[in-house]
């Protein structure tokens, strides 16, 4: 797959492990010849050591979607690198512990917030302040946790999942005009920090093992990485709105 | 191999850079979380960071079994390449 992303310039948050999806996008991406330029949360002395990982150490902007002077001046930020972007991924998500884990109906409205601001609204944020560096044929990618069902534990951050899925249709909608794509991964569940601390993840990870057509890897976040960088190729020009599931199969089945 | 106190002393580096943990504080019998108060994204870091010092892969499966400082060395001593 050599040089099948030449050329673009990406821009990947959420990268906090070397399990984190957005790690492997950045590595897949740099193998396949792109520029990547990270964003990193909080601790970003972690995501610095992590950065040192890929094949090439790129560099990491801070950047707290809910912090409205890093967005102002991320595009600035992202400028010092590299002058322009192709796509931009996603890789965001949040809930207090009260929101996730069995809680759902004494989850307070702040928390509620909460989740939804990190995980959903952050997802317009960020395509805005990417805007002035995005032109035709650029994308955006997010990733989801099928959210037309309601799933054990996963509680609020499936409410905030459904609203990113509106948000992406609503997202396409608009940046249509400027030619650029807006596309979600839905991937089945993997082993990563933010799945380590939903209380009771393991309820999900039996029925996709066990049922998914294709089966299911818990640990290997490779195929969902290879999604998002293939929605941000050139080989999807007229799809955008779309949320496609790298789940095994698992979405597709009845009972 | 590397001898213990060696690696206790690449250990409280590490904790003072990510932690802002007082080296002299750091001995074997100490817990990260209760004696320590490395709080549990710290202690990630940590182990990212050991991960390099000592060069050695530390399973996320394993972390939790690392209660003590000791823990860590043994687990080190044992793995380090
Ligand atoms: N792991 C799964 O099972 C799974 C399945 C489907 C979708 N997803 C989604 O994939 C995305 C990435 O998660 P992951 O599984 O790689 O876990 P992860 O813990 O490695 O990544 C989550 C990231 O969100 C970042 N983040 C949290 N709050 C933030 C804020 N205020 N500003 C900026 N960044 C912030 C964290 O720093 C971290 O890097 C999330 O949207 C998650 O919901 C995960």
């Amino acid at each position: 797959m050599t040089g099948f992303l030449e050329g673009k310039r990406l821009l990947v948050t959420g990268v906090i492990t070397d399990q984190s999806i957005g790690f492997h996008v950045a590595k897949l991406a740099q193998e396949a010849g792109a520029t990547v330029v990270l964003t990193g949360f909080g601790r970003l002395s972690l995501v610095e050591r992590i950065a040192k990982r890929l094949p090439s150490t790129p560099p990491v902007i801070e950047l707290d979607v809910t912090n409205q002077e890093h967005l102002d001046g991320l595009a600035d930020k992202v400028r010092e690198h590299v002058d322009g972007l192709d796509g931009v991924v996603h890789s965001i998500g949040f809930a207090p512990a009260t929101a996730l884990g069995g809680g759902f109906l004494d989850t307070p409205w702040e928390d509620v917030a909460t989740a939804v601001h990190v995980s959903t609204f952050s997802y317009k944020s960020l395509a805005i302040a990417c805007l002035p560096l995005l032109g035709r044929g650029s994308g955006i990618v997010g990733l989801t946790f099928d959210a037309t069902k309601a799933w054990p534990v996963y509680d609020w951050m499936g409410v905030a999942k459904a609203g990113l899925e509106s948000t992406n249709r609503y997202l396409a909608q608009y940046l249509g005009e400027k030619g650029i794509r807006a596309n979600l991964v839905a991937a089945g569940p993997l082993r990563t920090m933010a799945a380590k601390s939903i209380p009771g993840f393991e309820k999900f990870e039996n029925p996709f093992q066990e049922r998914a057509p294709l089966g299911w890897d818990l640990t290997d976040q490779t195929p969902t990485a290879k999604a998002c960088l293939a929605l941000l190729s050139d080989w999807f020009p007229a799809t955008t709105g779309e949320i496609v599931h790298v789940d095994g199969g698992y979405h597709a089945l009845g009972a | 191999m590397k001898d213990r106190s060696e690696i206790v002393t690449g250990l409280a580096e590490i904790l003072e850079e990510v932690a802002g943990v007082n080296p002299d504080d750091v001995a074997e019998e100490k817990s990260f979380t209760e004696d320590l108060d490395v709080d549990s994204l710290s202690m990630v870091e940590v182990v990212v960071a050991a991960e390099e010092k000592f060069d050695v892969k530390i399973p996320d499966d394993e972390v939790q079994n690392l209660k003590t400082v000791g823990d860590a060395v043994s687990y080190i001593q044992k793995n380090a390449a």
